[in-house]
């Protein structure tokens, strides 16, 4: 019998272009996402060259980091955003890229609409110049993101150099307790290993946890691998994944549809294939987590404080003693019922169909606390028409919030949606870096639940105590 | 790309962890559809006071770092965010070389792209340049690229590790693009493969 091998080894031997002893592997790349803010030297760089896109029939283009979410019209856009938008759909005009333009059903935030539309599918090499294409990662893919100089090349060579990783079981196991979701299961992981805790490996999440999960569920998880350092998050493809998948846009259909889910059903990591390295996690030990520090690993438990300032060694001393006085926060006091000045509910961490449910299913009936700024950002146009069939922005109004269009908005705060200095946000994004919101802003990043609560109460609040 | 054979320079100390790329260059500066202009946002948040004006603390504002190549950082440099930015705001403002314990992947990979070297050393010598840059912060240190050595001023010197790929890619100034277009046959041989599975 072969060696039993892992996902991420099938993966990548079945994408080797072409090996050698003194460069890294050639590795072909299924499909390729694009977005407006780290493409346009890209083209620039083919322009100059005289290259064209060698597969643009693999390459799906998206705006959504610096468009506005008040309106559908980029009238509200800045000057050097509007040129952005006009240069990324010049650039896909010229080199006949699909582009899921401001007008189009189905824009929205790239790593939501590429599952969304079926263009992500298990077995595929995807990348984009963002470090969150992790999140495909949920279907069995090998996904991460890349430098603008990788998406010249991809666009140009349809493959990339690269060096294989080493791979890290995370697994979860046990049942989820009432009212902690997917990204208390990911806060929990990064606080227990750090965020260079993956650095040069490739996650695989396994365990009946992540069995349990649904789709939106797997991809806040793979989503946040980033988070802790590792190249890329991947779940094995089940009968979930090809429930999801079945009759999307854009995957296979008929015959095709029967022959990608036999292929798809040989991926799963054979039984007694070796990990480089692994951990455990019991999710029904696991409560709400926030965060209260400028990092993601920086998480706690809803419940407990705030950790001693003499945690860890020196370095992590000086980092946690920095991250508090950026934070305005004490060592050793809790964070539960510290104010709150905005909630975000989007971003391609949690701005899903079950995201906007968890939310919608607290704020139904009550009003967000005076002074209260609720931003709620549907991770798609899709998400967004479907959310209303709904009633969702009825919930969100009435509670007293703010319903958008999709993008990126406050989540990385390049549209106008950001905090003010000195704000504190609990949001459902994945990054709590000084000023990532908004400069001076300070970042709670909580799960839907834990965000629709505090809204509610004004306050960091247990969602189990508004369930 | 600009090639990397050696330099000599004072060291700019940046004595915390996890530096993250969205503290190299805030998205409010990515708005760029070229390179240019992106050292203006480099360290932003940390190189000014919240009023704008510049902070005297700050080393990149101090007389004595200005024209210096090399930053010492503390552990995992450039996590977060993929942006290429974060190089290209470093290149432009001068910097052509990063010492630390480690680098986050994507920031390691966009690094090399530009001609800036990303050094790995021990926590050991990582301790004994912060120590030498408070010391004697107008030292200089060498690095040489072709010996993978950092000659420090007390006249020891660092052997560093770095894959012969990129080395020869930083020696000689080559964009690994002409490399893969190199093997355009073979990616088509492979794409004509896969049709027939
Ligand atoms: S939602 Fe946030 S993390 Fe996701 S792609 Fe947009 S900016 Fe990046």
């Amino acid at each position: 019998m072969t060696n039993p091998k892992t996902l991420y080894e099938k993966l990548w031997e079945s994408h080797i272009v072409a090996e050698s002893d003194d460069a890294p592997s050639i590795l072909y790349i299924d499909l390729h996402l694009v977005h407006e803010v780290t493409s346009p030297q890209a083209f620039s760089g083919l322009r100059e060259k005289g290259l064209k896109v060698r597969c643009p029939e693999r390459t799906i283009a998206t705006m959504d980091h610096s468009t506005p979410t008040i309106s559908l019209s980029l009238d509200s856009a800045d000057d050097m955003a509007i040129a952005q938008l006009e240069q990324i759909t010049k650039n896909c005009a010229d080199f006949g890229i699909t582009l899921y333009d401001a007008e189009s059903d189905g824009r929205g935030i790239v790593h939501v609409i590429g599952p969304e539309q079926g263009f992500t599918q298990p077995g595929k090499t995807i990348v984009c110049g963002d470090s969150h294409t992790s999140t495909h990662g949920a279907f069995g893919a090998l996904a991460f993101g890349i430098g603008t100089s990788e998406v010249e090349h991809v666009l140009a060579s349809q493959s990339l150099l690269q060096t294989k990783s080493k791979t890290y079981e995370v697994k979860f196991e046990g049942e989820l307790p009432f009212g902690v979701t997917a990204k208390d299961m990911i806060l929990a992981l990064i606080a227990k290993i750090g965020i260079g805790g993956g650095t040069g490996h490739v996650f695989e999440f396994t365990g009946d946890a992540i069995k349990a999960l649904d789709m939106d569920g797997r991809m806040t998880v793979c989503n946040m691998a980033i988070e802790a350092g590792a190249r890329a998050g991947m779940i094995a493809p089940d009968e979930t994944t090809f429930a999801y998948l079945k009759g999307r846009p854009h995957a296979p259909k008929g015959d095709a549809w029967d022959a990608a889910v036999a292929n798809w059903r040989q991926l799963p990591s054979d039984e007694g294939a070796v990990y480089d390295k692994s951990v455990t996690i019991d999710v029904s030990a696991l409560t709400p987590m926030v965060t209260y520090g400028t990092n993601p690993e920086m998480g706690i438990p809803i419940n407990e404080r705030i950790p001693s300032l003499n945690t860890g060694d020196a370095a992590e001393q000086s980092a946690l003693s920095k991250a508090l006085k950026y934070m305005d926060l004490s060592a050793d006091e809790p964070l539960k019922g510290h104010p709150v000045d905005v909630v975000f509910i989007g971003s391609c961490t949690n701005s899903r169909m079950s995201d906007l449910r968890a939310a919608a299913s607290i704020l139904k009936g009550r009003k967000v606390a005076d002074g209260m700024r609720l931003l709620v950002v549907p991770g798609s146009e899709t998400i967004r028409h479907q959310a209303e069939a709904e009633g969702i922005d009825k919930i969100v109004r009435d509670a007293g919030g703010e319903w958008r269009f999709a993008g990126c908005s406050m989540c990385l705060a390049m549209n106008g949606d950001e905090l003010e200095p000195g704000q504190y946000a609990v949001s459902t994004s994945n990054r709590n870096f000084e000023g990532r919101q908004g400069k001076g802003g300070r970042t709670i990043l909580a799960s839907p639940l834990t965000a629709a609560a505090s809204a509610i109460t004004g306050k960091v609040t247990d969602p189990r105590e508004l369930m | 790309m600009k090639s990397f054979t050696k330099i000599t320079s004072k060291i700019i100390p940046l004595p915390h962890i996890d530096v993250d790329t969205d503290q190299i260059i805030p998205a409010r500066y990515l708005k760029v559809i070229n390179k240019d202009g992106l050292a203006e946002g480099l360290f932003d948040s940390w190189r000014r006071l919240p009023d704008g004006s510049p902070n005297p603390d700050f080393p990149l504002n101090q007389d004595e770092y200005q024209g210096a190549q090399i930053l010492l950082a503390g552990d995992n440099f450039g996590c977060g965010s993929s942006r290429e930015h974060a190089p290209w705001a470093l290149t432009g403002w001068g910097i052509r070389a990063i010492i630390s314990t480690s680098f986050a992947d994507i920031f390691r990979n966009n690094a090399l792209k530009n001609g800036l070297l990303p050094i790995v050393v021990s926590e050991s010598t990582q301790t004994s340049l912060f120590d030498l840059t408070e010391e004697s912060p107008s030292a200089t240190t060498d690095i040489d690229l072709a010996s993978q050595t950092l000659s420090l001023p007390d006249g020891s010197s660092v052997s560093f590790e770095i894959d012969s790929f990129s080395k020869t890619c930083l020696l000689e100034g080559i964009d690994q693009l002409g490399y893969l277009l190199k093997h355009d046959e073979q990616i088509a041989a492979f794409e004509e493969s896969r049709l027939k599975v």
